[in-house]
């Protein structure tokens, strides 16, 4: 278990005010892989990603990311290594249009100085659009992001990850609050995406994970109950037990 | 048409017609403040106005930081004041040379440090006697002050309401450290009577003008640089700081560093302005460092629009001219009236002079015209039970309601 994998969890713990959110939690994860982690809530799901990019802080544990120990890291530095991560609900820069929602997360031009020299150049507007295409929001790079609808703020979202390049990116329930047919595309879209890197996916929706999933790993109460292919745990009886069959 | 252009729409990747706009109200405001107001006014009124000018540059700073950056700071006078400082100790300096302190008990020292019996220079002043290093210290003094501010609070992610409360924390402490430390400050009376600068005297009419003009060069200056600022990513970048923090910071950007960067570019600006303060007024005091001034700069950018730098210049204007013209007539209401032209603006028009649109102007006007006009025909015309139309009535409410100020 050395080279092989992009992402190394090992160990990992976090408690608030006693309550373990995440207790002992070793994890692995490699290139390529688009992995669905499910459990019913406060599982400590989203608590997991919070711990990989940063926002929280683990009391125990390691998480290995090329060469890089994260939980030693600042969160902007998780992301310049190669971390991208989607929020729960999606946050977009609603004053600002679909473009420069995009170029914003162009990578480069990060401090204050390069920014405020920062050069709108044929590369970044071939990289923008070229991510607006794929995402589906061509026609509306000049429309103010507060416009647009649930579905296509998501899906922003996921084209500002996607700019960044990043190699492992995490999505928080991408699919919530979109409509069947923007789900069905998003299930189209993901395996495009994941091409050179790792998706890790918190998602409820069962049917989107059965589709997209690699691999399903199962947390409860913290702690990994089961993990393997989506119709393997379906299954599973600890997994009926504790999720699937309530 | 807008009163003035402001940047929160998005831009377009081609020159908008909205730019062309910003370029002409930007030369309509430095013809007004470099032709208009000197050829139609008297030195002293234009004398006025050049103070009324030196607000501005904390206003223009509170764009960026506030109406941008999103960080309400209600310290502002801290940076004015330090800037102002600085530049009053080199020219009090000059003026106590030993041929005109001959009287003083230890000629050679300001006079306010005789007067506490202080013997000799204290170290901090030495400095100041050099042109060069006092104009530098204008600069970095608040510079440093709000670089280590500014660190120490976002990087342990101090933010909103917390971040304005500390910010008027250490301007109620430095005003008291100042009052308090009479002979190395001067105390409440400030740095006073001063006269020249490398020989030339400023009190005279003819320097007057001259410094009036340093001023408004310098102000159009930063006005430039400022839009230059918020057209390019920063500007963007800042607005996103604002509105969504930990999407900027997820997306690789260290928002401690931003948000220390445009506190210290604020800081600046509003050092710059108390320099200026200093040579044209020819004094500094505490009065301008404390609680009360840093509001009324706030103050000053809410009425222009908070999200306009052309407007932080209009409203500077206005509210400093408020100021003038109420506290001389109404001497203990102006503080109340000034607090409720700022309730009035957030109420009624949030983004300011900048945000008040003719055509929306208008529009209101002729909704409330008829719904006058209309009550009075169906108050003439129908019988009392008819007169009143709920639905109506809240209609026209929300319509005249939903009106004001949007960009």
């Amino acid at each position: 278990m050395t080279q092989a994998f992009l992402l190394e969890v090992e160990g990992l713990s976090v408690s608030f005010d006693g309550f373990k959110a995440v207790d002992d939690l070793s994890l692995y994860v490699e290139a390529g892989e688009i992995r669905a982690i499910i459990g019913p809530n406060g599982a400590g799901k989203t608590t997991l990603l919070d711990l990989v990019s940063g926002k929280t802080k683990a009391a125990s544990g390691k998480v290995r990311f090329l060469g890089n120990d994260l939980t030693q890291m600042r969160e902007h530095e998780i992301v310049r290594a190669g971390v991208g991560r989607k929020f729960q609900t999606p946050s977009v820069y609603e004053s600002l249009t679909v473009f420069e929602n995009l170029e914003m997360s162009y990578p480069g031009a990060r401090n204050w100085f390069g920014a405020w020299l920062f050069k709108r150049t044929a590369s970044v507007i071939a990289k923008v659009e070229e991510v607006a295409e794929l995402m589906g929001l061509a026609g509306e790079l000049q429309a103010c992001a507060g416009t647009l609808s649930h579905g296509q703020k998501q899906w922003l979202e996921i084209g500002m990850l996607l700019i960044q390049e990043p190699r492992l990116m995490m999505l928080d329930e991408p699919v919530a609050g979109m409509s069947v047919q923007e789900r069905e595309k998003t299930s189209e879209l993901l395996p495009l995406l994941a091409q050179g890197r790792a998706v890790l996916v918190v998602e409820h929706d069962m049917d989107f994970v059965a589709r997209i999933a690699h691999r399903v790993t199962v947390l409860h109460q913290g702690k990994l109950l089961a993990e393997g292919s989506m119709s393997a745990l379906q299954s599973d009886p600890r997994v009926i037990e504790v999720y699937l069959g309530h | 048409m807008k009163l003035f252009t402001k940047r929160t729409e998005p831009s377009k990747l081609t020159a908008s017609p909205r730019l062309d706009s910003q370029r002409v109200a930007v030369i309509l405001t430095a013809l007004l403040i470099l032709v208009v107001f000197p050829l139609s006014m008297s030195p002293f009124r234009l004398g006025l106005v050049g103070k009324y000018l030196c607000y501005a540059f904390p206003a223009l700073g509170l764009v960026l930081c506030w109406g941008y950056g999103g960080i309400l700071s209600l310290g502002q006078g801290v940076f004015f004041g330090l800037g102002g400082y600085c530049m009053a100790m080199f020219l009090k300096l000059e003026a106590s040379d030993k041929h005109s302190t001959a009287i003083q008990s230890t000629p050679g020292i300001p006079d306010f440090m005789d007067w506490n019996q202080l013997t000799e220079l204290p170290l901090f002043w030495l400095p100041f006697k050099s042109l060069p290093l006092a104009l530098l210290a204008v600069v970095l003094v608040p510079g440093l002050l709000a670089l280590i501010v500014g660190l120490a609070m976002f990087k342990r992610r101090v933010t909103g309401v917390y971040f304005a409360i500390i910010t008027q924390a250490i301007a109620a402490i430095l005003s008291i450290l100042i009052i308090g430390e009479q002979g190395y400050t001067g105390g409440v009376n400030g740095i006073t009577d001063l006269k020249t600068m490398l020989g030339w005297d400023i009190r005279s009419d003819s320097a007057k003008l001259i410094l009036y003009y340093v001023n408004a060069l310098l102000l159009l200056g930063s006005l430039l640089l400022g839009q230059h600022l918020l057209q390019s990513k920063l500007g963007r970048l800042l607005q996103a700081v604002r509105d969504r923090e930990d999407r900027v910071r997820f997306t690789g950007y260290d928002v401690a560093q931003l948000k220390t960067f445009v506190f210290v570019a604020a800081a600046v600006l509003s050092a710059l302005g108390g320099a200026m303060f200093t040579l044209q007024v020819g004094f500094m005091s505490p009065s301008f460092v404390g609680v009360e001034p840093s509001i009324s700069m706030v103050i000053a950018a809410a009425v222009g629009g908070r999200t306009s730098l052309l407007g932080a210049i209009y409203g500077s204007l206005l509210v400093n001219f408020g100021k003038t013209f109420f506290s001389e007539r109404f001497p203990e209401l102006w503080l109340f009236l000034i607090g409720a032209l700022f309730i009035a603006v957030v109420m009624v028009f949030p983004d300011g002079l900048a945000g008040v649109q003719f055509q929306q102007l208008r529009a209101r006007g002729r909704k409330l015209w008829t719904r006058i006009a209309g009550e009075r025909a169906v108050g003439a015309n129908l019988s009392p039970l008819a007169r009143v139309s709920p639905t109506d009535a809240d209609s026209s409410v929300a319509a005249s309601g939903s009106g004001g100020g949007v960009s």
